[in-house]
């Protein structure tokens, strides 16, 4: 951090956080007319913003746990409201794979946004600075404000540029996220006046809340309200039934960022909220929370293996993806943790990518229906090979990104939960099924589809934004360690902080004290 | 001096890989357009053609038209990338063998791959006497291979693709061997599926191609689910994956007791799941008889020689667990004899000249298993050997019969084919003496020191040597049929098919002729002690298998050599027999065959349709899974959990129907409702 001169590290996260905003107030004053002009100008600031991003992964010092390129500027004192940016090493990546993947996207819409293109750009910065903000912040209530600006532009994208029941499916990814982030905030404001009550001081700061020691009773509630806000985010089993609506009516920038980056809001905020400020609570339902990982892993893949329409199934597969990522969260150790963090940046590159594939021959031919398609590989076959590396990305297959968090997560899962992991390694059975059957029936066979016979391959732009996800894969699988070393740190003081807490808090506790005793006044 | 080459271990590897990059290049930049040009061009005439018929395509051999360049350099590339790491493989298993047998291990680290808290696993290649077999067989016959599908592929459009996949496929596979640790191992039993998926669909337009390809990938992965278990159980139980540390920790930890019998055994049979699905066992099998739809080469290297036999690696890779679990022993040694004999009789009734071939290395690849079930790993390890030099040359072989044939892979369709290809008649037949055990070639040596260490051995049974015995003599009976049936006798052929039979070109002749010298003199480096010779296979291979050697020396004290020499004649006896069989079925009274078929035509459709094992899983495991999906998606997700969403949602809205008619706008009764609640509130206040 020394190489660069204070003042820019200093606001560099606050750069990060308000050049989208900054770009928004660019493309106001820019003529609707211009579409091209206007796609110009968010791509070159979505890049921007990435490349302002790359001496955050480069300068982050991976050996510290400490937050890092840290600004802390009192905001509303009188509640004791800061604004309070910084990173980690569970939310580094999670920035990067946020500002990398809006120019990505951005590149996407090239030929598929047509309509109100200014204000489709406009939501879609907006979303940037929510999503980079939701990671970055260290203050619960600045938390709270990016949570919710995300739910607006999104739920505008989805209904405005949305195909055939984009109303119902915007609404109802409003409502589920609404629901979740109602009891949050009653969380929240419960642990800010208990902040309060222990210390005489008003705080909505992160790192002050992690020195509580929250009475384990009231650790039991607060885990459940953030547990289930986050639940619905993420979304586990059984929680997930907006998300499919919500992916195929999306348009594709929407999906991909939706399964990218705003479903990881959710595995997020249990690492960085539900699971460090309430430990007692997260360690003692873990068997829950694993249990519905699990289900949701062979449910996703079951249910995906049936659709007929791709998005659908892409929809419900990162459903079983997630689910392994929760598995990996609740193993509470280094393997798991860290490879349920490198697992949500994979889920973001592959399913990302497949989105943004689909989305590339539903431009030509206007349906996701599986049967419309067949014998793609000989009339596409540059797009048939992107798109079986990806599949195998999210197969798992060794050597690509996805098996090195999936493998991770499991080893992790195995040292603690012995049957459940065996259980969810079952999934990596079906997720071939589904992904391989998908694929055959759309690339492979004789081209039966009289429309399909003449399609153009990818042109020099689709490249251009599927190639970098392609490197990212083989990177993150053949070389992972660029990764998972940044994380180190942070994630062995995560798990020993669980530790510890968990063991002060319960050093009073008779033993062999029921859960149910531990939680409830029943017997006494 | 010569121990130095070792450190260019990481280029066996390397260099199949090197050959999947730049066709990879020439494939996308050349291949591609030219391809997509020819396609917008020719596009309404072709419907669906001779491609997809599982053969070379097209008949204008020869002068039809020159290849363009690219072709060239492609058909240079893909072998020379192979026969460069046969040569480093073959300098580097020479340093190794200069050393002095208990030093004879090299591992090279190249960098830390997966490592998160205490998990480590890195990029790491280790040379012994076990992957030194394996390396020279998989770039010694893969070379050979790929100089046939130079010849055999010639007429194919997607050339290039062609060769990615098959230097994909050796790179792979050559991790599988070469890694120094089970996720190592891991990653290259993927990707040998993967590549076996690929190239088992090249001919992706044909449905059944595709179809085989996922089949075998999916049911690969049934076994893989039980391999990564056995990983996880592993690293739980030795706290690393590395080959050498959690061998070295057995003995202490089995001592202080923390490596109990149950552990091992459980761990030796979740990694057994994993061999039977890519070694091809019962009940994991069905995949490899489908296999056969990809391009016969393909056949010969992955579903002979090499990939199929990774499980066996595995098992001799483990044997120090294996030893220390008897039921996992017993359970390989059963699975092993069990599917030896049961694929055999499938063998027998198979009309397709590959699916004889393909059901054939099941039944040899349950052999091997036999083998390491006994204790015997020598002896697995020499018949995976063995059989890689005779199965590739059958399938070889069979290739050139397809390709004199145009495509034609129907035995009841051949017939007198020695005149046409004396070369593939001649090596074919060396094979199918290779294969029946015929004293003095190949096979006879690996398969009857399997024979005796079944019976001979601690872990060893008279039943196992009987089941054994049985199949080898059914095994003599199907290849003499294949024989009969393909080169003797009268043609049978379609008239347009026979004028166009010809003997194959040299590129792929001259691997025939290679592999045949390797099918006869291959065994001779592991002759028995009771014959007068010696064990260099078994002396090479000792310091793997220490525990092994011990293992089955125990047994050893009730055999003696006059024994030995007495079950050796009985074993080519049965093989002469099922010889014996053949000529008389297939040569002489060649009506039998259908009249014993007609007598007895419950048991002969049973046989021919592969004892419906396919249909069994198809309706008792695939469709009930398919419909269990259906019905939780369109039961569970769609109409109960998104119907109590839906609901909630009526029932707000209904709520707000009802709650809107107390906004009536007359006064009167918003005053009334004021004064109900104001009595209520304070009637609560002053109650409490």
């Amino acid at each position: 951090m020394t190489s660069m001169p204070q003042a820019l590290t200093a606001n560099l996260l606050t750069a990060l956080i308000f050049l989208p905003l900054a770009g928004v107030f660019l493309l106001i004053f820019l003529p609707k007319e211009n579409q091209r002009l206007l796609k110009n100008v968010t791509f070159a600031v979505t890049l921007a913003g990435f490349l302002l991003s790359l001496p955050v992964a480069v300068l982050f010092d991976g050996s510290t746990a400490a937050m890092q390129f840290v600004q802390k500027v009192p905001w509303i004192p009188q509640y004791g409201i800061s604004y309070h940016v910084g990173v980690d090493g569970i939310s580094l990546w999670l920035v990067l794979l946020t500002t990398f993947l809006m120019p990505v996207t951005i590149l996407s819409t090239y030929a598929s946004v047509e309509k109100h293109v200014k204000e489709f750009m406009i939501f879609m910065l907006l979303l940037e600075v929510g999503m980079v903000g939701v990671f970055l912040a260290v203050d619960l209530f600045l938390f709270y404000i990016f949570w919710e600006l995300v739910l607006i532009p999104m739920y505008f994208l989805i209904g405005v540029w949305g195909s055939d029941r984009r109303i119902y499916s915007a609404i109802k990814f409003f409502l589920f996220t609404f629901a979740g982030s109602v009891l949050m905030l009653v969380a929240i404001i419960a642990l800010y006046f208990h902040h309060y009550a222990v210390t005489g001081v008003y705080s909505t700061d992160l790192l002050a809340m992690y020195e509580l020691a929250i009475p384990v009773k009231l650790q039991f509630w607060m885990f459940a309200a953030f547990a289930l806000a986050f639940a619905f985010k993420v979304p586990m089993f059984p929680f997930h039934t907006w998300l499919p609506d919500a992916h195929v009516d999306a348009p594709t920038a929407g999906s991909v960022i939706l399964a990218a980056v705003l479903l990881k809001m959710g595995t997020y905020g249990f690492l960085r909220f539900a699971i460090p400020l309430f430990p007692v609570a997260a360690v003692d339902l873990a068997p829950l929370m694993a249990t519905l990982a699990v289900i949701g892993i062979l449910y996703g893949a079951f249910v995906a293996m049936v659709q007929k329409d791709i998005k659908k199934l892409v929809a419900y597969s990162s459903v079983a993806h997630l689910g392994f990522v929760m598995l990996g969260l609740f193993a509470f150790n280094v393997e798991g943790i860290e490879g349920g963090i490198l697992q949500m940046v994979n889920h973001g590159i592959s399913t990302g990518a497949l989105f943004l594939l689909v989305g590339i021959i539903y431009e030509r031919r206007h349906t996701r229906l599986i049967s419309e398609y067949g014998g793609l590989s000989k009339v596409i076959p540059l797009y048939a090979a992107c798109f079986m590396i990806i599949t195998l990305s999210s197969i798992g297959l060794p050597g690509l990104n996805g098996f090195v968090g999936e493998f991770l997560i499991l080893v992790g899962a195995f040292q603690t939960m012995k049957a459940l992991t065996v259980v969810a390694t079952s999934g990596v059975i079906f997720a071939a099924v589904y992904l391989l059957w998908m694929f055959q029936r759309v690339m492979f066979g004789q081209v039966t589809n009289e429309k399909n016979r003449h399609l153009p391959d990818m042109n020099a732009r689709e490249v251009a934004y599927i190639l970098p996800l392609i490197v990212l894969v083989f990177w993150i699988g053949v070389y992972p360690q660029t990764f998972l070393r940044k994380m180190d740190a942070s994630v062995t003081a995560f798990v020993a902080r669980i530790e510890a807490k968990r063991h002060a808090a319960l050093s009073d506790s008779p033993p062999g004290e029921t859960l149910i005793a531990r939680y409830f006044d029943v017997g006494k | 001096m010569v121990d130095g080459i070792l450190n260019y271990l990481w280029l066996v590897p390397a260099l199949p890989l090197l050959g999947v990059i730049v066709n990879s290049v020439i494939a996308l930049f050349v291949e591609r357009p030219l391809l997509l040009a020819e396609e917008d061009h020719g596009a309404p005439s072709h419907g669906p053609s001779t491609r997809g018929t599982s053969a070379p395509m097209g008949e204008g051999h020869g002068a039809s038209h020159a290849a363009p360049a690219y072709r060239k350099l492609v058909a240079f590339v893909g072998p020379a990338v192979v026969g460069a790491s046969f040569v480093v493989s073959l300098l580097a298993v020479l340093a190794l063998a200069a050393r002095p047998a208990h030093d004879r291990l090299f591992v090279q680290v190249l960098f830390p791959w997966i490592q998160a808290g205490t998990f480590f696993a890195p990029a790491a290649f280790q040379l012994d006497p076990l992957s030194s077999v394996m390396i020279l067989v998989v770039t010694g016959v893969g070379f050979l291979i790929h100089v046939y599908s130079v010849g055999y592929m010639s007429h194919e459009k997607a050339f290039a693709r062609y060769f990615i996949y098959l230097n994909l496929f050796t790179f792979a596979m050559l991790l599988l061997v070469l890694g120094s640790n089970f996720l190592l191992m891991f990653v290259g039993w993927e990707g040998v599926g993967l590549c076996s998926y690929l190239l088992i669909g090249y001919w992706y337009e044909k449905k059944s191609a595709a179809d085989a390809g996922k089949k075998a990938f999916i049911v690969n992965r049934v076994g893989d689910f039980g391999f990564l278990v056995a990983v996880f159980l592993i690293f739980w139980t030795f706290g690393t994956v590395e080959y050498t540390e959690v061998f070295g920790k057995i003995p202490g930890l089995a001592a202080s007791g923390v490596l109990t019998t149950g552990i091992a055994t459980a761990i030796t049979l979740l990694l057994f799941v994993g061999a039977v699905g890519k070694s091809a066992q019962i009940p994991l099998y069905v995949w490899l008889p489908d296999a056969m739809e990809g391009p016969t080469p393909v056949s010969a290297l992955i579903h002979a020689a090499t990939m199929v036999t990774a499980g066996v690696y595995m098992v001799a890779r483990t044997n120090a667990l294996y030893l220390l679990a008897p039921t996992s022993m017993a359970v390989v040694a059963v699975v092993g004899a069990a599917t030896a004999l049961f694929s055999a009789t499938i063998g027998i009734t198979q009309n397709d000249i590959k699916r004889v071939l393909a059901y054939s290395t099941v039944s040899q690849l349950g052999y091997m298993f036999l083998a390491c079930g006994v204790g015997a790993f020598t002896a697995g390890i020499f018949h995976l050997m063995t059989h890689a030099f005779f199965k590739a040359l059958l399938f070889l072989g069979s290739g050139s019969v397809i390709h004199a044939l145009s495509g034609e892979q129907d035995m009841r369709k051949m017939g007198s084919l020695r005149k046409h290809l004396p070369i593939t008649f001649t090596t074919m037949f060396i094979a199918t003496l290779a294969i029946s055990g015929i004293p003095g070639l190949s096979g006879f040596f690996s398969k009857d020191e399997i024979l005796w260490k079944s019976f001979s051995s601690g872990h060893g049974h008279v039943g196992l040597w009987l089941v054994g015995t049985a199949a080898a003599g059914i095994t003599a009976f199907y290849m003499f049929r294949l024989v009969f049936l393909t080169f003797f006798g009268d043609s049978r052929m379609e008239p347009e098919v026979e004028k166009h039979v010809h003997e194959s070109p040299y590129s792929m002749t001259v691997p025939l002729m290679l592999l045949a010298v390797l099918s006869v003199a291959g065994g001779w480096i592991g002759i028995p002690h009771v014959l007068g010779g010696y064990n260099y296979f078994e002396e090479w291979l000792a310091p793997v298998f220490a525990h092994g050697a011990e293992g089955a020396a125990h047994g050893g004290a009730h055999a003696s050599a006059a024994l030995e020499v007495l079950l050796m004649a009985g074993s080519v006896g049965v093989a002469l027999c099922g010889i014996g069989l053949a000529w008389y079925l297939y040569r002489v009274r060649t009506e039998v065959p259908k009249e014993i078929a007609d007598r007895v035509p419950g048991l002969y459709d049973l046989v021919l349709n592969k004892y419906y094992v396919d249909e069994i899983y198809d309706v008792a495991i695939v469709r009930k899974i398919v419909n269990g999906s259906i019905w939780l998606w369109e039961a569970f997700d769609t109409a109960f959990l998104d119907g109590i969403v839906n609901g909630i949602a009526a029932l707000v809205k209904g709520a707000g129907e009802r709650t809107r008619r107390l906004q009536t706008g007359v006064v009167g009764n918003y005053a009334f409702s004021l004064l109900l609640g104001a009595v209520i509130l304070v009637g609560f206040l002053l109650w409490s």
